[in-house]
């Protein structure tokens, strides 16, 4: 019966929860010309929504997760298909009790009701629960059932009002695109389907546990794999029936068994993610014509359910004798981070990914892939978390994937540190320091792919020199290591050696590259050629998209030195940009240069070893870059030394070929043991050092939601140049003192009730005000812990959070919460709580 | 009452239904597998049948290894005991099945006394041969009726009986069979129940006799399985209105339901 | 000689006989032999002379006390009696649930392979090597099948050929075969017949009208209800409804209610969701009235109404009344 259009001004593919809301909400803005496709019937073409629990717990430790969540809830809310039936995690272990009190946190800092119940209290809400296992609950009453079959029906209608043209059972046989003037860039063209072709401008891809098949018809990726959630619905129960309603008592999760108990009518739905994990590949699911029930409620294997049911009647009873009259290996989407995948996809221009979304966080993510396709960014909130050009090649391949989401699968109701690592698929990318750093007992962090050092146990020594103390809480001591503090303390007092070589470096070159450049960039990268800057990027709405250095490096030719989390994002905002006249080119460079960082008061003695260079402030001033020969034990190599520090101490970048780099690191090694140089790891760069001078982090201080004044990283005069963002930044400033600014504060007792020192681990701790309410401005952003960590040289624990201008000056006393404990904490600075008058930098 | 149950493991499939590359077995690479629905409701028919007079059900397979799931099945819904005859998965034709399971069944009687009931289904939700059940019962020397949607079991009338009801148009046909008796079952003779989870936990502990068989194979033999022709049936519009009643009822007319 | 046993109910022809015979006429001539036909139970001129219509040559009939009505082991016992004494090249019955049966009965009796439901018969010249095409997964799959067989005993698929009477119309030569029959194989002759006139239950209504989340209420089902009554069918409904407490779980068609076999099944306000079309798939026919004109249950009915089942449900009921008038 459906037929297509010839023509589109979007297409849509897949009307699951988010193609419906994707295609109302882009409709609401404005969109027309629009065709919504899918292969199956409606209203359940056969995807995951067709089967999901379709509950919202409002809580999560994520705040794009948390906040997206929420978004969508009060959608579903809107339209009346929403019950609050109220959910209550329960806690059978110790630690999980523990792990309830983080989640009282996060419910703080997320202004969400919830309540720490009693085992008697958890009973007079759902009576047939066995509280004799119970330790404690974590109540929250806006805990709702939704009906997301209905509120796709709904939204889709909305666009179909707006003229919307849906074909159902309409299958996507191939995406065209055509070549665009620039290498490797790719432009999307048409949708082929069964019912015919649709040329089209815009495409998106909101296939589910599909969508990677479907981007790979356009030669892109979408890393997500179908993963089963096994599911069984038993019943009858009289006492469930008696409610009369779909949903009468609170759900209950069961967290240490990583299951939950939803009443669904008269029967009860058993969920789990405690199972092994059970993958397929996109093409092994079977059509709505083959499959038994649904193409994504896969045949339930028992064998792997079995422990979840002892559990269950171990929890409520009446469970055991109720009969399992449906039960699914359903289907749902993972992805190798967890995180969904959003956005324009890096290989396509204007091919979208809407990929990797649950029922829970539906209707909120496909509002902000329908405002990034409308104003260039998402304005609900930042979403940098789940943007799909966040993923190097390395997490774009099957085997990085499964395994990934083969390990968090169990921990979707895990208790995840915020610092926990990654124990499958290490070593992907390493540094050419690697086998050195291995034998100095390096423990290594992976950001992404790239593996770098947070401390060296070769240091332990140090830990005695500074009378470093350790962290009594197990949980705070996890992923750290006194040697941190002490490798912080000793680049102070001596020099620390720190491997940058996961820095992502892009080059554009050629006539208009210098323009181009000053095009991203808020600060003028016009410069002579030898300096550099440091500079926001903004979204077109004058948030942070990014926060970089830029080089100018020769006339026609600008270096891009960015962080490794945010490589992927950069490289294709960099490449989505660039002019379409051949005036720029474009190189990733990162794999051919090395970058070492040499810092402390004995860095120009350890550097001075190496060259005869000047390395005064006139003969290398700070932010300028020098190319140098280094004599490395009688080879000499190449190098530029960068003048800058993120650690408040003098010293420089020596960025060097890739395959010099072991030269360099064994010469300065020899060279800085009479200078006390130590290998110093991530832990005192990219958090005690950076701390203590209250330099801002990418994706946690900078988000889109923030612009650079509140982030205090304005400058004085704004370019002449024109710039992204540049009219609503300069409205901004014209605007006068903004509304927050980004703060320092130090923790004045870190005394939790039990007498114990607890130490905050920057996973977004609310800052409340001395009588214990959360703080938040004019948009609803709330005041919450970007980044904690030791100051071990003001020796206070310390935090960074923006506050509204009347709290933002030194000398204010709030609180923070932590692990559901109030701790005083005070305002110490906007901008550096050690050496605020950069003296050292001098040095 | 001692009752054997006869059943198939099968794959669950969907409307559309595909074959292996060699065309020898239905290809279950994403399908579950069940109990032959008829065989599903003999279970469930045995085990009321005990609950009401007592007794115990046996459930007999032939079939590969992870046949021993439809004999857990069984036991995860009432049935006592379970024997699996194992084949090496390759499809059995019903000469041989039968004789096979005649075999089984001789030894279990030889062993623990006759079975007051022998409970088939009407045919297997896949081959369908329609014979399996009467070959057996016929061997055994037991009365059998195919296409039974009801039983009543009388043990005070000399003997006992089986009473049987098939359908037939607009009413049942009405046997009774003298025990030992032998029955084919039909879907709807009952609402087969559920595992609970204490069932199905319960069943894991059963403990699964097994047999082997020296049956050789009869005259039938698989050579390929195929799909028919596809009928595309488009949807008959009868109307966008109320107006389409008189068309509805039409169409009730040519069925007979008015 | 083929030969076809003839299905029939106390002296009425099924019409799984006449398709036998259709089937059979082609396949005798393709074996190149006579196409015969036996009656069991009954010698009446009528049924003789309608096998002749289909092309029998011959009947022959078996009639004793044992087989005064209809009883498996008896009419399995009489025909593979008549089977013995008539050696024909092969069997063939209709394949309904008699005719399967008694074949299977037949089957036991000679200790010969039966192929059930086949669509082709192909005798391969005669060399005791078959090739057939039949039946399987309810005719959701064919099996090509051979089979080794002096005398091959072969049912065809029900209703997968219409039944057609010979071009030229012949007298049948009729014979009575006697049968010797035990007595005791009265045990499983029909011993009562039952009619049913009220009360179907959903599993077993020959009508069953479905409401969906679409209907909106308790009392909106009221239609749908009349409708029923007047059609001697049952209300089934959605999950959706029984969730929303509207209807008992007992009405509820899917997976996890009651799956229902009527020959029609009217959906109204039903989206035809997988766990609700699992319930209502065995259905014979089925008809949709949505709104939706890609709604699930549209696209897998036999015909639909586009239209909203508030006004349409009525106007049914208004129609049935006045064509009743």
């Amino acid at each position: 019966m459906a037929e297509v259009p010839e023509k589109a001004k979007c297409v849509v593919i897949g009307a699951g929860i988010v193609g419906n809301c994707l295609v109302g909400h882009l409709t609401k803005l404005g969109w027309t010309d629009l065709v919504l496709l899918d292969k199956g019937p409606l209203p359940n073409p056969g995807g995951s929504t067709g089967h999901a629990s379709n509950f919202i717990f409002p809580v999560d430790h994520n705040k794009e997760m948390c906040l997206l969540g929420e978004q969508s809830a009060n959608q579903y809310r809107d339209l009346g298909l929403s019950v609050d039936s109220g959910g209550i995690e329960v806690a059978r272990t110790q630690e999980r009790v523990d792990e309830l009190k983080r989640r009282m946190t996060s419910a703080t800092a997320w202004g969400i009701e919830a309540h720490l119940l009693t085992p008697e209290e958890v009973k007079e809400l759902v009576p047939f629960v066995n509280t004799d296992i119970v330790l404690e609950g974590f109540y929250c009453p806006t805990v709702s059932v939704v009906d997301s079959l209905e509120t796709g029906t709904q939204m889709r209608n909305v666009a179909v009002n707006g003229g919307c043209h849906v074909a159902a059972n309409t299958e996507v046989l191939d995406i065209i695109t055509e070549d665009g003037p620039n290498p490797g860039d790719r432009t999307v063209k048409a949708v082929v389907t069964d019912k015919g072709t649709i040329e089209t401008e815009y495409v998106v891809i909101a296939c589910g546990v599909w969508s990677n098949r479907v981007a790979n018809m356009a030669d892109a990726y979408i890393p997500l794999v179908p993963a089963v959630h096994q599911m069984a619905d038993v019943g009858p129960l009289d006492i469930l029936a008696e409610t009369n309603n779909e949903i009468g008592y609170p759900i209950v999760r069961d967290m240490d068994t990583f299951c939950y108990e939803r009443q669904s009518a008269g029967s009860m739905e058993v969920g789990s993610y405690a199972h092994r994990p059970i993958f397929h590949h996109p093409d092994d699911i079977p059509s709505n014509e083959e499959a038994a029930l649904s193409p994504t409620e896969m045949p339930f294997t028992p064998d792997d359910f079995d422990l979840q049911m002892e559990q269950a009647i171990d929890l409520m009873d009446m469970l055991g004798d109720a009969e399992i009259k449906y039960a699914i290996n359903g289907l749902l989407s993972l992805t190798p981070d967890a995180m969904p995948c959003l956005g324009e996809l890096p290989e396509v221009r204007n091919l979208w990914s809407a990929a990797a979304i649950w029922v829970k966080e539906g209707p909120g993510m496909a509002q902000v892939v329908a405002e990034w396709m409308t104003f260039g960014y998402p304005r609900v909130i930042d979403v940098h978390g789940a943007d799909v050009s966040r993923f190097y090649p390395e997490e774009r391949g099957d085997d990085h994937i499964w395994a990934r989401s083969a390990e968090h699968f169990n921990k979707t109701y895990g208790i995840v540190h915020p610092q926990e690592q990654w124990e499958s698929r290490r070593n992907l990318r390493v540094s050419p320091y690697f086998s050195r750093q291995q034998e100095l007992s390096a423990e290594f962090f992976q950001a992404r792919t790239w593996e770098r050092p947070q401390w060296f146990e070769s240091n332990a020594d140090l830990v005695d020199r500074y009378e470093v103390e350790g962290r009594e809480v197990e949980w705070d001591a996890r992923w750290w290591s006194p040697i941190t503090v002490a490798e912080h303390l000793n680049l102070r007092e001596n020099c620390g050696m720190v491997d940058l070589s996961a820095f992502q470096i892009f080059e554009l070159a050629g006539p208009g590259a210098v323009a181009y450049a000053d095009y991203l960039a808020v600060n003028k990268v016009d410069v002579p050629v030898g300096r550099s800057i440091y500079t926001p990027w903004l979204t077109p709405d004058g948030g942070f998209h990014s926060d970089l250095t830029m080089m100018r490096m020769g006339d026609e030719r600008v270096r891009i030195v960015t962080g490794v989390f945010d490589g992927g994002r950069d490289e294709f905002w960099t490449r989505r940009h660039l002019p379409t006249d051949g005036s720029v080119s474009f190189a990733n460079i990162t794999d051919q240069i090395t970058t070492l960082g040499v810092w402390g008061p004995n860095a120009p003695h350890v550097i001075g070893a190496l060259t005869s260079q000047d390395l005064s402030q006139a003969g290398s001033p700070y932010g300028s870059l020098v190319d140098v020969e280094l004599n490395c034990g009688g080879r000499t190599i190449d190098a530029t030394l960068f003048r800058i520090s993120y650690v408040g101490d003098t010293g420089w970048e020596i960025y060097a070929a890739w395959d010099d780099g072991p030269v360099l690191w064994d010469t300065l090694m020899a060279v800085g043991a009479d200078f006390g140089l130590r290998p110093t790891g991530g832990g005192v760069y990219g958090t005690s050092g950076r701390l203590e001078k209250g330099y801002r982090l990418m994706g946690a201080e900078l988000e889109s939601e923030y612009n650079p004044l509140e982030a205090g990283l304005a400058r004085p005069k704004v370019k002449a140049a024109p710039f992204i963002g540049k009219e609503p930044y300069l409205a901004a400033r014209e605007a006068g003192d903004p509304e927050v600014s980004m703060c320092v504060l130090t923790v004045e007792d870190l005394t939790d009730s039990q007498g114990r020192k607890r130490y905050m681990q920057g996973g977004n701790e609310p800052i409340l005000t001395q009588d214990g309410q959360r703080i938040t401005d004019s948009h609803g952003r709330v005041s919450r812990v970007t980044t904690a960590g030791p100051g071990p040289s003001v020796d206070k624990h310390l935090l960074m959070a923006y506050l509204p201008a009347e709290l933002a000056h030194p000398g204010t006393d709030l609180q923070v919460m932590y692990m559901n404990e109030l701790f005083p904490v005070k305002v110490a600075s906007t901008g550096a709580v050690f050496d605020p008058e950069d003296t050292r930098l001098r040095g | 009452m001692r009752i054997l149950c006869c059943v198939k493991r099968v794959p669950a499939p969907g409307a559309k239904i595909n074959v292996t590359d060699d065309g020898l077995a239905v290809d279950a690479s994403h399908l579950g597998f069940a109990t032959s629905p008829h065989e599903e409701c003999g279970v469930e028919e045995a085990v009321q049948i005990t609950e009401r007079h007592g007794g115990e059900v046996t459930v007999l397979t032939l079939g590969p290894p992870e046949a021993a799931d439809q004999l857990r099945y069984a036991a995860s819904v009432g049935a006592h005991h379970g024997v699996l005859v194992a084949t090496d998965g390759s499809a059995w034709d019903p000469q041989r099945t039968a004789v096979a399971l005649t075999d089984a069944i001789r030894g279990l009687e030889a062993a623990d006394g006759p079975f007051d009931l022998l409970v088939f289904g009407n045919e297997s939700a896949d081959s369908g041969g329609f014979q399996v059940g009467v070959r057996v019962a016929y061997a055994l020397g037991r009365p059998i009726v195919n296409g039974i949607k009801g039983i009543e079991v009388d043990t005070e009338a000399g003997g006992g009986v089986v009473r049987a009801r098939r359908e037939i148009d607009g009413g049942f046909e009405v046997y009774e069979l003298p025990m030992p008796a032998a029955v084919g079952v039909k879907e709807g003779i009952n609402l087969p129940r559920y595992p609970t989870m204490r069932g199905r936990l319960a069943s894991k502990k059963l403990e699964i006799a097994e047999q082997a068989s020296d049956a050789e194979p009869g005259g039938q033999s698989l050579v390929r399985l195929h799909r028919p022709r596809e009928t595309v049936t488009e949807t008959v519009i009868l109307g966008n209105s109320p107006e389409a009643a008189p068309a509805v009822v039409d169409v009730l007319e040519e069925l007979g339901v008015v | 000689m083929l030969l076809v046993v003839l299905e029939h109910d106390r002296g009425a022809m099924d019409e799984a006989a006449r398709e036998a015979l259709t089937f059979g006429r082609g396949l005798a001539a393709q074996m190149g032999a006579p196409l015969h036909a036996a009656l069991i139970g009954a010698d009446d001129a009528e049924l003789v002379s309608e096998a002749g219509a289909f092309g029998a040559e011959a009947v022959y009939t078996a009639v004793h006390e044992v087989l005064a009505d209809f009883g498996p082991e008896a009419w399995g016992e009489a025909a593979s009696e008549m089977v013995r004494q008539l050696n024909p090249a092969a069997v063939l019955a209709g394949g309904s649930e008699r005719g399967n049966e008694v074949m299977a009965q037949i089957a036991a009796r000679l200790d010969l392979p039966m192929v059930a439901n086949c669509l082709e018969v192909n005798p391969n010249g005669g060399a005791g090597e078959w090739n057939i095409t039949r039946q399987q997964w309810g005719g959701s799959l064919l099996e090509d099948a051979c089979l080794v067989s002096e005398r091959p005993l072969l049912t065809s698929g029900l209703h997968t050929l219409a039944a057609e009477r010979a071009e030229a119309a012949v007298e049948p030569v009729t014979q009575a075969v006697e049968v010797d029959l035990d007595p005791s194989l009265a045990r499983t002759v029909v011993k009562d017949r039952v009619v049913l006139e009220a009360g179907v239950t959903l599993s077993t209504a020959p009508v069953v009208i479905g409401g969906g989340r679409g209907v909106g209420s308790p009392e909106a089902f009221a239609p749908l209800e009349e409708l029923a009554a007047m059609l001697g069918g049952r209300v089934g409904c959605s999950r959706a409804v029984t969730n929303n407490g509207w209807r008992p779980h007992s009405d509820q068609v899917g997976q996890t209610g009651t799956r229902i076999t009527p020959e029609i099944y009217i959906a109204s306000g039903i989206s035809g969701a997988i766990q609700h079309w699992v319930g209502a798939k065995a259905s014979k026919h089925i008809l949709a009235i949505n709104i939706d004109p890609e709604a699930n249950m549209v696209v897998k009915a036999d015909w639909a109404v586009i239209a909203d089942l508030h006004e349409v449900i009525p106007a049914i009921t208004e129609e049935i009344k006045r064509r009743r008038a």
